[in-house]
């Protein structure tokens, strides 16, 4: 019998990759390429979506190609996407209005501010899980609803289509102007602002408030649903998944039961926490999210973005000039036995989960005369570990579960030191699984899930093994201390940026 | 821009080769620690002797760094050209890739998807190894696939004349002679290679053959593969390799596996191609 693959396409925020798996989760296939960055503005980020809907032009047959692969052996395609980046275009010709405009951008912080002042905006979290900023969807869809001349007329008359990047590559690949259907996933739908968590559909009240017309918006579907046929690029496969990228790496991380938690360190920090079908409120700065959405019940999710994780080894490389790689961050915290009392907040730009204070600036405390370059190193990685604890703490209290281990997946997962420092901040082991591609595995195993290719979520549990594990080894009784510790230096960060 | 010049990546290899260690070597050793052809050898050696960097002691045949280079380096460093080639071996630690001594950590994140992958598919634990103070230091671990308890072996060091971690580094001494006579051979299970005459025998066929074998020769009921990763120009950085029961590695007698030692020897490849090129 031929051998068959699935197929997914990761759209990421600077990359697109398309990669193939088999049916023992390994790579068959891999093709990348990257996509410009505009920044046309301080604080604003763009993309063009046309060039990233070329990239996933010429990333699908060459992934093929690569693995000597045609296409009547792919059984499905799933697709994982940078989340909140919101495009506009015109259902006709098929070509944005503008450029989309990327998660990073806080264009629209005027506006948040002008929006929280008004009647309805304290309904927004209760309805939607999420409070009003300028990190998701819908305020940048109102900006160029506001900012481009005669876009909402011809929002309204549904001459113009609004969709985040998994939407922009479905009607694309499903035919674009020529019948191209126009849908999202839930977990997507669930970073706009615009969706009701409980129904899993677009809220009138939020709509309204929004100011955003209903002609535009795709039709919300499960995550695994038959989103489509490709009729372009390699015509013929079905398009059985979509999920937002750190929902797919929970996916791909196969963090299927409650309690279960991921998270991925990149140049931030996302970790998510399933708590089934429990919507939890969160009481403790936590986003509240869908997981994924496989059959007629959500598995909802809560969500922690820690802002600077790996950034703060670039900057420690590329400002500071302290080491010369990012690796070289761990020999050098390995030339000395602790902290030496040094502390680093890197609250760069505020600090995001669970805080959310944007008046909050990076500092170093607990300088003295004792301290080297090694002190600080190390002072850098614990960071990353007392900020995932933060994390981890307000999920165990808004959910009432405990996370019993922490999966984990992302470049710095090669950070061994990194990595112990984690199970000694949590006192729960750390593991990391084979396949460093969680995110395109997520909408992989998704897709192959729908088609049956994998039978069912005990099926791609059994594909999940640890290559690596560490075990908290801190005694508990310091562990508190030094938390303790992290906990006062992350007050004396607050407000040292006034105003805003 | 162009890319590097292969030339002058082996060249430079050569004269880190010489800067380590006692410092004369013979054109076969230096040749068979690069994985170079002797006649390619010959040719910078005779280039490098040319402009001076390189000298040739009339009885032996043996070569050394040159007068030019000792200069080079007082000049640079403000030192006394009496302190010998110090300078080089006092290059950047970490270093760009080529290096004689490449950062641990940064091999390690060089090397972690390719070992992923090297245990998926043979089914062994996979560890990488750079020599330490004589000593194999364990800088990278992969758990064998199975979902068995097991612990992280990273920061242990393992004896280099019982693992084939450790004879593939010990084979990329330029010196091989000197490096066998100072070595401290305990046996640890009957089979270890004790004996001086025997690990030479051992060493010089695994530069001959590119990898390195071992059968519970460290632990009963143990064996292991394990191939050289080489940066720019040749220069052995570490040694990626799988461990596993003899049986598994094995065949009934006691011969590990050609397909396992291929893809061994394709990873420790793929990674030393990744590094020659620069992309992690």
């Amino acid at each position: 019998m031929t051998q068959r693959y699935v197929l997914a396409i990761d759209q990421g925020t600077t990359s697109t990759r398309c990669i193939l798996f088999d049916q023992q989760a390994q790579l068959a296939g891999v093709a990348q390429r990257e996509h410009q960055q505009f920044y046309p503005r301080p604080g604003w980020v763009e993309a063009d979506a046309m060039e990233i809907w070329r990239n996933v032009e010429r990333v699908v047959p060459q992934a093929l190609r690569n693995a000597g692969v045609g296409v009547d052996q792919i059984v499905a395609l799933g697709i994982a996407n940078q989340r909140e980046t919101t495009v506009v275009w015109d259902r006709r010709t098929g070509i944005p209005t503008g450029h989309a405009i990327v998660w990073q951008d806080v264009r629209t912080e005027d506006l948040v501010h002008e929006l929280e002042k008004r009647p309805g905006a304290q309904r927004i979290r209760p309805l939607c899980g999420l409070p009003l900023a300028t990190y998701f969807a819908a305020p940048r869809l109102r900006w160029m609803l506001d900012t481009t001349p005669g876009l909402r007329e011809r929002a309204e008359r549904g001459e113009v289509l609004f969709g985040t990047m998994e939407t922009w590559l479905i009607w694309n690949l499903t035919g674009g102007a020529d019948g191209g259907e126009h849908v999202t996933d839930v977990t997507n739908a669930s970073r706009t602002l615009l969706m009701n968590l409980a129904s899993l559909s677009w809220d009138t009240e939020l709509l309204e408030f929004f100011g955003i017309p209903a002609a535009m918006l795709p039709r919300i579907q499960a995550s695994t649903a038959p989103h489509g046929i490709t009729s372009r690029v390699a015509p013929g496969i079905r398009i059985a998944a979509a999920l937002g990228d750190q929902h797919a790496a929970l996916f791909g991380q196969t963090c299927f039961a409650r309690g279960e938690t991921k998270c991925t360190y990149g140049t931030g920090g996302f970790l998510m926490m399933n708590t089934g079908g429990e919507l939890v409120q969160s009481t403790h700065g936590l986003l509240t999210t869908i997981g994924y959405q496989i059959d007629r019940d959500p598995v909802y999710a809560l969500e922690g973005p820690i802002a600077v994780t790996g950034s703060l080894v670039q900057w420690i490389r590329d400002s500071i000039g302290l080491v010369s790689s990012a690796p070289e961050i761990e020999t050098l915290a390995r030339t000395v036995e602790d902290n030496g009392g040094c502390r680093i907040v890197p609250a760069f730009s505020g600090l995001y989960a669970p805080h959310w204070r944007s008046d909050a600036r990076g500092l170093v405390v607990g300088l003295t005369s004792y301290i080297t370059k090694g002190h600080l190193a190390r002072a850098v990685l614990e960071a990353t570990a007392w900020q995932t604890r933060d994390v981890v703490d307000a999920m165990n209290a808004d959910s009432g579960l405990t996370a019993a281990t922490l999966r984990v997946d992302g470049g710095m997962t090669s950070n061994n030191l990194l990595m112990q420092m984690v199970a000694d901040s949590l006192g729960i082991a750390v593991t990391r699984p084979f396949v460093p591609e969680t995110v395109s595995l997520g909408a992989a195993y998704a897709a192959g899930l729908a088609v049956g290719y994998w039978p069912d979520l005990q099926g791609l549990r059994n594909n999940w093994r640890p290559a690596g594990r560490w075990a908290p080894r801190m005694d508990p009784v310091r562990r508190e201390e030094e938390y303790e510790d992290w906990k006062r230096a992350v007050q004396l960060s607050f407000g040292w940026a006034r105003g805003r | 821009m162009p890319g590097p010049i292969q030339s002058i990546e082996r060249a430079a290899a050569v004269l880190r080769l010489l800067a380590h260690g006692s410092g004369r070597l013979g054109l076969g050793d230096i040749a068979a620690a690069l994985d170079l052809a002797k006649p390619t050898t010959h040719g910078i050696l005779r280039t490098l002797l040319g402009v001076g960097f390189v000298e040739q002691d009339a009885a032996t045949g043996k070569y050394q760094l040159g007068a030019a280079v000792r200069r080079l380096g007082a000049a640079e460093s403000n030192g006394s050209a009496s302190e010998g080639p110090a300078w080089l071996r006092k290059l950047p630690p970490p270093g760009p890739p080529g290096a004689l001594h490449m950062d641990a950590n940064e091999l390690r994140s060089w090397a972690i998807n390719w070992a992923d992958s090297l245990a998926s598919r043979t089914g062994a634990a996979v560890r990488v190894g750079t020599a330490v103070d004589g000593e194999v230091l364990i800088v990278h671990h992969v758990f064998r696939p199975d979902n068995s308890e097991q612990a992280l072996q990273v920061g242990e060091r393992l004896p280099p004349h019982a693992t084939a971690l450790g004879k593939v580094l010990l084979a990329a001494e330029p010196d091989l002679a000197a490096t066998v006579r100072h070595s401290h051979l305990p046996a640890l299970t009957h089979r270890t290679v004790v004996g001086r005459a025997a690990l030479t025998r051992a060493l010089t066929e695994v530069r001959r053959n590119g990898w390195a074998g071992e059968v519970e020769e460290f632990r009963q009921g143990e064996a292991g593969i394990a191939a050289p990763i080489r940066a720019r120009g040749g220069l052995v950085v570490g040694a990626i390799g799988i461990a596993g029961p003899v049986d598994r590695l094995c065949d009934a007698q006691l011969r590990h596996r050609p397909a396992l030692v291929a893809q061994v020897r394709d990873t420790a490849h793929a990674i030393s191609r990744d590094l020659a090129a620069g992309r992690g």
